[in-house]
């Protein structure tokens, strides 16, 4: 934005700025990925909105994950991907020369389909964020971002007299709550969720569930999902991918009743997948 | 699926085939319990065939060795006349060191046998007094020349073939000229006895010399602090060195041809015969740079190059066994490359990189062959006080033991293969604990 006050704001900047507040928070346009000489995505061009929780549901090997990991250019990782499209996080493209990959993963956090806990102390497992990007001054912040951030993940009162304990010795619902308290506590603005559940068991999936909901409120979030209930009772928006494209995307209550693509509404009644 | 009511033939097929199956099973399963009871039973044989030559060595080494472990010792009366030490009587070290202490033990052993005249029969009694003992009076007056003109109690070694005789290993049936010892040296060693004269007592001198001519002052301590500071060379040089190049390769390198062709040449590398790493040694380290000839640094040097593949396998391998989930975790929090290996992925591959190291270093210790070739090889009397000074290493002083006559010198290589095997055990029960350490700390 040009214009400092609204003073000097012209009508149309003032528009600018009101659809900036609503902007998605991701915009992808025709992104293609491909593994060596494979295609795995063809084509993607989905937003991902702002303080909604998006969620992804396709059958295996669709290409679902493959999108989330773009998101937070995970898919550096593997030398064999190569990602091609734009993929603009608040407007700036997140595989531009200028975008630094740490800060994006810190600004996208994700949380993994196995709970994958550092071996460390609970303690140790949500502070390492704060730490090593120096979020936190001192010792009685970096205690408060803890605090704050298992709060968020519902599990302060679980863990509060063993915080230095290893964090693996909790149970797998725990272990994931856990996860989300590590993301949590960097500050970021998106949280990318793959597959977050397909390890717990009902109850914990339930928690995991009402978490996501509570924290919709100060993050945008983005989960992939195979199960479609979850999808219906988590997300305010759905896609859905098929052989690595995305056939529909939309609210999530109208792809669930009303889907327009014919593949859709054969996946979510069941006849494939 | 049919939903006829009635079974049809295709059911009554599926039922005969079942029951069929059924007795197949029944027939197959006594061979294939007796196949599990063969194999139960060649592994349990593999075991006791191995425990019997791991037992069959124990016994051979401890056998042979554990006799050097003990001294035989002769107390000997000696009058330490000044005309002979010291005429001018003004304690000049320079005149005490060339004394002829030599005569004065021969003269005290005279004393005790005043029989002995010929001047062949002296040096056949003389014989059975080690020639250290004419040092070791030497160091007493040095130590302590107001002893001068006194009449001391001094215990020295016996020489290797006395020692052999008090220790029951020269038969006395044998013809005398099968002997190391006659029948009158054998005669004037059971009257020393007789008298008291003859003691054993633990043999430190293995502990606190240096090799020698004479068994019976032959020592390990030059060739220990050779192998400690082999040793420690190899150790400062390869863990680093290792660690750094497998951390580079695994985690840092881009998977390309040229990274697959220096891990082809890593793997060959730990089967080169390890004399081919001594002869590199010697033109490279000592004709090209001009370093010091039987050093401890080049020794160090050369096993550095020789376990390098070794520590490096291992620590890849440690690196690759760490869960990709937690380098996928670090990652997603926002850590960088570097944080993420030496946060999380180092500390917990460390345990197999040591034990890595460990294995490396043990396999170092024992070895021999490129050592011949940088000169580690020599008859050094002197303990090395350092990494620079000339030395020899554990298995090359058995090597060099294990081939001479004398039989004290075989008991000494097997004892010395004692203390080595001792060092091993104590390295590896120390990767143990580390490992536990580490392993507990997560």
């Amino acid at each position: 934005m040009t214009g400092m006050t609204a003073e000097v704001m012209t009508p149309k900047e003032v528009e600018t700025a009101k659809e900036a507040a609503i902007a998605p928070k991701f915009v992808t346009k025709g992104v293609d990925v491909y593994y060596a000489e494979k295609q795995a995505l063809t084509n993607v061009s989905l937003d991902i909105e702002t303080n909604q929780v998006t969620s992804l549901i396709g059958p295996s090997g669709c290409g679902k994950s493959t999108y989330l990991r773009c998101l937070n250019r995970m898919n550096d990782t593997i030398d064999i991907c190569r990602v091609m499209g734009d993929i603009l996080l608040d407007g700036a493209d997140i595989y531009s020369r200028e975008m630094d990959v740490v800060h994006l993963r810190a600004r996208v956090g994700m949380v993994f389909q196995k709970p994958n806990p550092f071996p460390k102390s609970i303690y140790e497992n949500v502070c390492y964020g704060p730490k090593i990007h120096g979020i936190a001054k001192n010792k009685a912040e970096l205690d408060d971002i803890v605090h704050t951030s298992l709060q968020k993940a519902g599990l302060w009162n679980e863990v509060k007299d063993r915080m230095h304990e290893p964090g693996t010795g909790l149970s797998g619902g725990q272990q994931q709550r856990l996860c989300i308290a590590r993301a949590v506590a960097v500050q970021p603005d998106v949280i990318l969720m793959d597959e977050p559940c397909s390890a717990l068991d009902p109850i914990a999936t339930a928690k995991i569930e009402e978490l996501i909901d509570e924290l919709r409120v100060n993050y945008t979030i983005v989960i992939v999902t195979h199960s479609m209930q979850q999808a219906a009772r988590v997300s305010q928006r759905t896609g859905f991918f098929h052989l690595g494209e995305l056939v529909e995307v939309g609210e999530t209550e109208q792809i669930f009743t009303n889907p327009k693509d014919e593949r859709t509404q054969g996946y979510i009644t069941g006849r494939f997948g | 699926m049919n939903s006829h009511p009635t079974p049809s033939a295709g059911a009554i097929d599926a039922k005969e085939a079942g029951r069929r199956a059924s007795e197949a099973i029944a027939a197959s399963l006594k061979g294939r319990y007796a196949a599990e009871k063969r194999f139960r039973a060649y592994g349990i044989a593999a075991i006791v065939f191995a425990m019997l030559c791991l037992a069959t060595l124990f016994v051979t080494i401890i056998g042979t060795g554990l006799p050097a472990f003990t001294q035989t010792m002769i107390r000997l009366e000696v009058t330490l006349y000044p005309q002979d030490i010291d005429p001018d009587g003004n304690r000049d070290p320079a005149v005490l060191s060339r004394a002829n202490y030599r005569k004065l033990i021969q003269q005290s052993v005279l004393d005790l046998f005043p029989e002995v005249t010929s001047r062949r029969d002296k040096r056949a009694l003389m014989a059975l007094i080690s020639p250290g003992a004419t040092f070791d009076l030497r160091r007493e007056v040095m130590d302590d020349p107001s002893i001068i003109g006194q009449r001391v109690s001094l215990l020295v070694h016996a020489s290797d073939d006395a020692d052999q005789l008090e220790k029951g290993h020269i038969d006395a049936d044998l013809p005398e000229s099968e002997r190391r010892l006659n029948d009158k040296q054998i005669g004037w060693f059971e009257r020393l006895k007789e008298r008291g004269l003859v003691v054993t007592r633990f043999n430190t001198t293995l502990f606190t010399n240096g090799d020698s001519r004479s068994p019976e002052l032959a020592g390990i301590r030059g060739a220990l602090m050779g192998s400690l500071f082999t040793m420690l060379v190899t150790l400062a040089l390869s863990f680093p060195l290792a660690v750094g190049a497998a951390l580079y390769l695994e985690e840092f390198a881009p998977k390309n041809k040229w990274t697959q062709l220096i891990e082809v040449n890593i793997n060959n590398l730990a089967a080169v015969p390890s004399i081919v790493f001594g002869l590199l040694g010697l033109a490279v380290f000592l004709n090209f740079f001009g370093m010091p000839r039987s050093a401890p640094l080049v020794g160090g040097l050369v096993l550095t190059l020789m376990t390098l593949p070794t520590i490096i396998i291992a620590s890849r391998a440690a690196l690759k066994s760490v869960p990709p989930s937690i380098r996928e975790a670090a990652l997603g929090v926002g850590a960088s490359k570097v944080q993420t290996v030496f946060h999380h992925v180092l500390p917990l591959a460390l345990p197999g990189m040591l034990t890595g190291t460990i294995i490396g270093m043990a396999q170092a210790l024992g070895e021999t062959a490129p050592l011949l070739m940088i000169g580690m090889i020599a008859f050094i009397v002197d303990i090395p006080g350092g990494p620079l000074d000339p030395a020899t290493v554990m298995p090359v002083q058995i090597y060099l033991w294990s081939d001479l006559p004398e039989r004290a010198f075989v008991e000494r290589a097997s004892a010395a293969i004692m203390v080595l095997l001792g060092f091993l055990v104590i390295m590896n029960a120390l990767a143990v604990l580390l490992r536990k350490r580490f392993e507990k700390k997560w």
